[in-house]
């Protein structure tokens, strides 16, 4: 099968400081990645790069998105063509209701593939569908984004949002930072349960716990920017129980 | 219709002297005009020494010719007017064309039990007392030109008296229209007494349609009896050309509760004074704004509350979007009297820059005498959250439209403090149209309940 995302030698730079020094990683559709690695190892660098943050500098590689130079694409356009970001600190914005700009979210992207619009009471059908997939009262999202959530609440209404745009590639930045774990099952049965043979994964995680219930394909560890190990699911085991200490020596790039 | 090829332009000094007494008033008032044309002639136009007017120069409007409104009411089609008010608001209304009252659009039949609204020559003739305790009370003018200057060309006024313990729902609407056919001078002057326990709402509207120069010099009076509810809302929105200055002086008895509401939308030069004096204890008063001035347009807000009775709380929200080469200006004072013990007062003013041109000043001031208060101020003045921005366009929203999005939920945090949902959901639509990527904004407007 094609790739559906095709990094290739990725450098990243922030004020003229390197964070990512030559990343490659290929997902194809259906697989779930997860990468690990240790705080400031550049881990939602590469999520926000990925969605379009314009505040990095890519200094060299390419990313490569159904056959489509995603660089070369708006924040907007990257969304409309398949890809989401779970932020891992979504941002608080007062005034704006969730519901409101996701009707046009989805029309966006409907309108992107030429489909016509949905009305007012087939989206709100839509939503109510995926609010229960993640446990969500509708009085959450007639306030304000964010504002005043939790942070399970947070996280949770974020997925909920993945569910409503349905993308191809599923970008999740330390979903599971800050949950309890009734939290993180709910979370995690939701991702689960979106799962397919046409979409991928890139769940990133600084511990291994979420992988018991997110069960990843892959296992990348980032350490300084660049990939230095990979494996299946037990590399997550082993991280888990040595620590990034016994793979701080980078080994080159990755597999 | 008038005929303003032979009429004499002036000043705005000459004003006082030129403007007709064609409104018949009772003598006591005649001479409280003349008084407040010799007050006016003493006090000159404020000057930008004058620390209340350091951002505000009244330059441009001094060398502006200007004629005085009077005579008979311009005539004006009802469709026209039914376009420029507000949609929604079908309770009593006066309707002033260059400040002449037209009878035939205003409408005040059928007022319920309990509720007064007369012209107020008509009023000082039927109710002399009532009104002669009032009018002029709060807005004496002694320190104000502003004030003077309106009493010293008064023409047909506004009156309104709710009686004890009556509730009024409908709001009453005081709709002023400048037809743009002369550079008309005019003094709209409300005054409104809310008995005891009783509980109404006002609104005045100003519309200018053409592009004339033309003076609206407003004063408004309020007298919120112990235990009522007033709300008075005052939309602004005149054009590139039009000098709105508005002064509106309150006085709160005990547990009483006021709100103000202005809507600063347009005009080249618009000042907005609002005075609540909390006299009785328990007494609540709120006052929110949201200005948008743009091109060249001169936004001025000028708060001033005054706690004189302990156990009273102030709510200032005042919000201003600035476009283009726009100027917002913000100045809150709270004045906390040695008795205003427990006073809980709180300010607050944002300002949105949406241009690198576009300039804003926010000045809080407090002036406090009693030792047992809480008084909060905050002031911001900033571009839209870039962090909200990328969120937004990572869900799918095009830049314009993420822009269009949180420009519009900034503003409309304002228009939801407004109770009256007919008189809110109008100002929210005017709101959409003055705001840039407004052809972006329906899928966004009405959504705010969910
Ligand atoms: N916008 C930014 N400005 C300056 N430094 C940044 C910025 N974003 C990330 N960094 C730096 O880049 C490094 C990697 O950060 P990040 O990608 O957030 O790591 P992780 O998500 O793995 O914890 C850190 O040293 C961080 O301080
Ligand atoms: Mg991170």
């Amino acid at each position: 099968m094609t790739a559906m995302l095709e990094i290739r030698n990725l450098h990243v730079s922030v004020e003229g400081q390197e964070i990512l020094r030559g990343l490659d990683l290929t997902i194809k559709p259906g697989e779930v990645h997860s990468i690990m690695g240790p705080n400031g190892s550049g881990k939602s660098t590469l999520a926000q790069v990925l969605a379009g943050r314009d505040s990095y500098d890519i200094t060299d590689g390419s990313v490569v998105f159904r056959g489509k130079d995603l660089l070369d694409m708006d924040p907007d356009e990257r969304a409309c063509e398949g890809v989401f970001l779970a932020f891992q600190y979504p941002v608080e914005i007062p005034g704006v209701k969730t519901t409101q700009f996701l009707k046009a979210a989805v029309n966006a992207i409907r309108a992107h593939h030429g489909e016509d619009e949905l009305d007012a009471a087939d989206l709100m059908g839509h939503f109510r569908e995926k609010m229960k997939l993640v446990h969500i009262e509708p009085d959450l999202l007639r306030r304000s984004v964010n504002e005043g959530f939790s942070g399970g609440e947070k996280k949770r209404a974020e997925i909920f949002q993945m569910a409503v745009l349905d993308p191809a590639l599923c970008i999740l930045d330390e979903t599971d930072s800050g949950l309890d774990i009734d939290a993180l099952k709910i979370v995690a049965d939701g991702v689960n349960s979106m799962r397919s043979p046409d979409r991928g994964f890139l769940v990133i995680t600084h511990y291994q716990r979420l992988l018991n219930y997110i069960v990843p394909d892959f296992v990348h560890v980032l350490v300084d920017g660049r990939i230095v190990q990979s494996g299946g699911k037990e590399l997550a085991l082993q991280l888990e129980e040595k620590g990034y200490g016994w793979i701080n020596a980078p080994v080159g790039a990755g597999a | 219709m008038i005929s303003t090829t032979d009429q004499r332009t002036m000043t705005i000094l000459d004003l006082p002297g030129a403007t007709p007494d064609d409104v018949a008033f009772p003598p006591w008032l005649a001479t409280m005009r003349r008084a407040a044309a010799t007050r006016f002639a003493e006090l000159g136009l404020p000057a930008r020494n004058d620390e209340e007017w350091r951002h505000t120069s009244l330059r441009s409007l001094q060398s502006t010719p200007l004629v005085p409104a009077g005579g008979t009411a311009s005539s004006l089609d009802a469709g026209v007017v039914n376009a420029a008010a507000l949609p929604g608001l079908t309770g009593p209304r006066l309707v002033f064309v260059d400040g002449v009252l037209s009878a035939d659009l205003s409408s005040l039949d059928a007022l319920p039990a309990g509720l007064t609204v007369l012209p107020l020559s008509e009023a000082a003739a039927r109710h002399e007392t009532l009104v002669r305790e009032h009018f002029g009370v709060l807005a004496d003018g002694a320190r104000e030109a502003f004030t003077s200057l309106n009493t010293a060309c008064l023409g047909e006024g506004t009156f309104v008296h709710v009686a004890r313990g009556v509730d009024i729902t409908e709001p009453i609407l005081v709709l002023a229209i400048a037809t743009g056919r002369a550079a008309t001078a005019t003094h709209p002057r409300l005054l409104l007494i809310a008995e005891e326990s009783s509980r109404a709402s006002v609104v005045e509207d100003y519309v200018s349609l053409g592009h004339v120069p033309h003076l609206t010099n407003i004063v408004t009076e309020i007298f919120v009896g112990a235990n009522a509810h007033v709300q008075h809302a005052m939309a602004v929105r005149e054009t590139d050309e039009a000098f709105n200055i508005s002064t509106l002086k309150v006085r709160q008895e005990r547990d009483s509760y006021f709100a103000s509401h202005s809507a600063l939308f347009g005009g080249a030069l618009v000042r907005n004074q609002v005075n609540p004096v909390l006299v009785g204890t328990g007494g609540h008063s709120l006052l929110n704004g949201l200005y948008l001035p743009r091109g060249r347009q001169h936004h001025d807000s000028h708060m001033r509350v005054e706690h004189q009775a302990p156990n009273c709380e102030s709510r200032q929200y005042y919000a201003g979007i600035l476009q283009d080469h726009a100027h917002g200006v913000f100045s809150g004072r709270i004045v906390v009297s040695q008795i205003a013990q427990k006073t809980d007062a709180i300010q607050q003013n944002r300002n949105l820059l949406l241009s690198k041109d576009a300039q804003a000043n926010t000045k809080p001031q407090l002036e406090i005498y009693a030792d047992d208060v809480r008084c909060t101020h905050g002031a911001t003045i900033g571009e839209l959250d870039e962090e909200a921005l990328f969120y937004l366009r990572s869900r799918c929203l095009s830049e314009e439209a993420a822009r269009g999005l949180l420009v519009y939920a900034f503003a409309r945090e304002g228009l939801e403090r407004i109770e009256l949902a007919p008189l809110r959901d109008a100002l929210t639509n005017l709101l959409v149209e003055q705001l840039p990527y407004r052809g972006l904004l329906d899928s966004f407007v009405g959504d705010e309940a969910g």
